[in-house]
């Protein structure tokens, strides 16, 4: 057996899965560190749930090798249940029983923890805790999810999608919430296709895609990688004078150019020389601007330079 | 932290902080079957289907088999003398009808006999031999014409009737409706709430807590003898109160083998549900397996009514055991060595189906 880095709370190596003729995971490697938040970034079908659920001894990989906390899932199942805390990407728990009765249940699972009412407090459902599963709001059924991953005190946590479907208010109490548990030193594994969520809550980020990972590494590093940290977006032009991108590539610290919508996207490197020279060339082209719009670079944009798409697209 | 008090339940205040879970009420299969309980007594519907629609099924029954005086059996005769004759008889209730109108109503079961002169002073019955009515207005006519044509009968007879408790239709019915009561709650409840547990997912998210397996399985067989006290109850005690079906075996018999019969249904029950993906293919799959028990094995008619080449089937079928204990147990006041046999094939469908369960469930 290969020795195992004392301080990795994960090790994936040459993890595969297919499902009749879909290739899910694909050879993927990883290394998550003990203590830190780890993302797991890509779209729709990139084959995070699979991995993750691999990672959580839901489903049997093809071949490869997964080793979580120093232990394998085929040797010692009963003892990681009992350190893991897990969010599913979406379970719906039992309606007719109450926030209490759920979290009660899911406590009487593990041999460790704080009571159900403490857990209970700590994802603020207090006031919910004798309602309905079935009368929560999104963002309430969410958080009941967390407190039934959290109940157990575990060593590792992975979430897989905690705030898919909620609005923006919404997201926020989760995240919260992992950054209190991130900061007690435990180890978090999360999936998103939000690339905000990534770059809030992870130290690092592997991105993934067709069920390998593309990119590694903290979200800043990732958006250096690409080489442009700002993006330039503006609409000019119209379809009796149509614009010359190929001018537009031959300024200076222009790295890419794309069209979406009828809009133009440029990386840059600097954009105090970029925008003066990319109003010089509409005006020697004498095409009209009609608006100009500047951002850092995204892990979205970083998705976009690797893949060519969006990670919300389909 | 706030103070975690529970005003409901009241059940908090200890179990705060505790470093591990010790006392009873935290461990997992209580926790499990007490979850179970909940879910199930929150469902209006399912408790009407339980414990009113037997109830309402027995009422209707009882009403209609319910024991009435000694039956009269009409017939007809087609001329006066014949008519005369057969009035003689308490039992018959004798209409004078011309041949084509007697004939008619003969056809349609008005009446269940015929009686026409025949040639040469003779008496033509006209009865349908298969018909149990026909062949017993017969016997009565033909003594009756007999009798007041000055036949003597060489031996003198007396009647004595015994009419007993236990031997009515609605005390063959209680045992019956309360082993089909037993089997249908047992599949239907927890057929339907394991699909949809896989169905919603929920069921992946036990499995990825360190819950026992065993445990969940098990609590839906536990959460059912919580309800079986009443379900039981209500139906033998509505049966006793209403229509004075006996129980005349050891209640503690009967408590028994209600629980063998039940846990051998859920673990039916179990392994019906332990593949399907939908509540469709499930339902499906638990009517083909009941629809034939309902049918052979004698809730509403003796299941001996089969070909005996069927008998043997028929008894391994778990309901037809069940029935057949509850029937013993109750209407003979047969004790648990006498049904031995049936309580054999109850557990031998338990084990079977709980072990074959556990292999074969889908736990996602």
């Amino acid at each position: 057996m290969p020795e195992i880095a004392s301080q990795s709370a994960l090790l994936v190596r040459e993890l595969r899965k297919s499902y009749k003729d879909v290739i899910a995971v694909d050879g993927l490697n990883l290394e998550v560190q003990a203590g830190e938040c780890f993302g797991l970034l890509g779209p729709n079908g990139a084959g995070k749930t699979t991995t993750v659920e691999i990672c959580e001894g839901l489903t049997e990989p093809d071949s490869g090798e997964v080793v979580v906390l120093g232990l394998r899932w085929n040797s010692s199942a009963a003892q990681l249940r009992q350190r893991l805390g897990i969010q599913l990407q979406d379970t719906q728990l039992s309606e007719k029983l109450t926030v209490y009765e759920t979290v009660r249940l899911f406590r009487s699972f593990f041999r460790q923890g704080e009571g159900a009412s403490a857990v209970i407090a700590r994802v603020q459902l207090e006031e919910k805790q004798n309602s309905r599963v079935g009368d929560l709001s999104g963002g309430q059924k969410q958080r009941l999810a967390l407190a039934c991953a959290l109940v157990g005190d575990p060593d590792f946590l992975f979430l897989d999608e905690p705030t898919t479907g909620l609005d923006p208010q919404a997201r926020r109490q989760p995240w919260e919430l992992i950054e209190e548990f991130k900061k007690s030193g435990r180890t978090i594994l999360l999936t998103t296709h939000y690339m905000d969520e990534a770059e809030r809550l992870c130290d690092r980020v592997a991105i993934m895609d067709h069920g390998k990972v593309i990119a590694l590494g903290t979200p800043r590093e990732l958006i250096a990688s690409t080489c442009a940290e700002q993006m330039l977006e503006f609409t000019a032009g119209s379809a009796s004078c149509a614009l010359d991108l190929q001018a537009l590539r031959r300024i200076e610290g222009v790295r890419e150019i794309r069209t979406e919508n009828g809009a133009v996207l440029m990386q840059v490197t600097q954009l105090h020389t970029s925008v003066p020279a990319l109003l010089a060339e509409l005006t020697r082209q004498n095409v009209p601007l009609t608006e100009l719009r500047t951002h850092s670079a995204t892990l979205e944009d970083v998705f976009v330079t690797l893949t060519g798409r969006h990670l919300r697209d389909e | 932290m706030s103070e975690n008090t529970i005003s409901e339940g009241g059940m908090s205040v200890a179990e705060k902080n505790s470093p591990r879970a010790n006392s009873l009420a935290d461990h997992p299969l209580v926790q499990l079957t007490l979850v179970r309980f909940y879910e199930f007594i929150r469902e209006p519907e399912a408790l009407f289907w339980v414990f009113a629609f037997p109830i309402l099924l027995a009422a209707g029954l009882g009403i209609a088999f319910r024991n009435r005086p000694p039956e009269v059996l009409r017939i007809a005769a087609v001329t006066p003398e014949l008519t005369q004759s057969l009035r003689q008889e308490k039992l018959l209730e004798v209409q004078q009808l011309d041949s084509a109108a007697g004939q008619e109503a003969l056809r349609t079961g008005k009446v269940a006999l015929l009686a026409a002169p025949g040639a040469n002073g003779t008496v033509e019955y006209r009865f349908d031999d298969t018909n149990p009515e026909g062949r017993a207005a017969r016997l009565l006519a033909d003594a009756a014409i007999q009798r007041a044509a000055g036949r003597i009968d060489p031996v003198a007879t007396t009647d004595k009737f015994v009419r007993e408790l236990g031997s009515r239709y609605i005390d063959f019915l209680i045992p019956g409706l309360l082993g089909m009561n037993l089997m249908g709650s047992a599949i239907w409840s927890l057929g339907f709430a394991m699909v949809d547990a896989r169905r919603k997912k929920l069921l992946k998210r036990l499995v990825a807590s360190p819950m026992p397996r065993a445990y969940y399985l098990l609590s839906f067989l536990l959460s059912r003898i919580l309800l079986l006290v009443v379900e039981v109850g209500v139906l033998v005690g509505f049966g006793a109160a209403l229509f004075h079906v006996p129980v005349r075996g050891s209640l503690l018999d009967l408590a028994a083998l209600c629980l063998l019969a039940s846990l051998s249904f859920s673990a039916l029950g179990l392994l019906l549900a332990s593949r399907a993906r939908t509540i469709e293919a499930a339902s499906g799959l638990m009517n083909l397996v009941m629809m034939p028990m309902w049918i052979a094995s004698g809730v509403f008619f003796s299941s001996q009514k089969f070909p005996d080449i069927m008998q043997p089937f028929i008894k391994w079928l778990p309901l037809t055991a069940v029935i057949d204990a509850l029937r013993a147990n109750m209407l003979q006041g047969a004790n648990l060595t006498q049904i031995a046999p049936q309580v054999g094939i109850i557990s031998f469908w338990l084990v079977i189906c709980f072990a074959l369960a556990l292999k074969i469930f889908r736990w996602r």
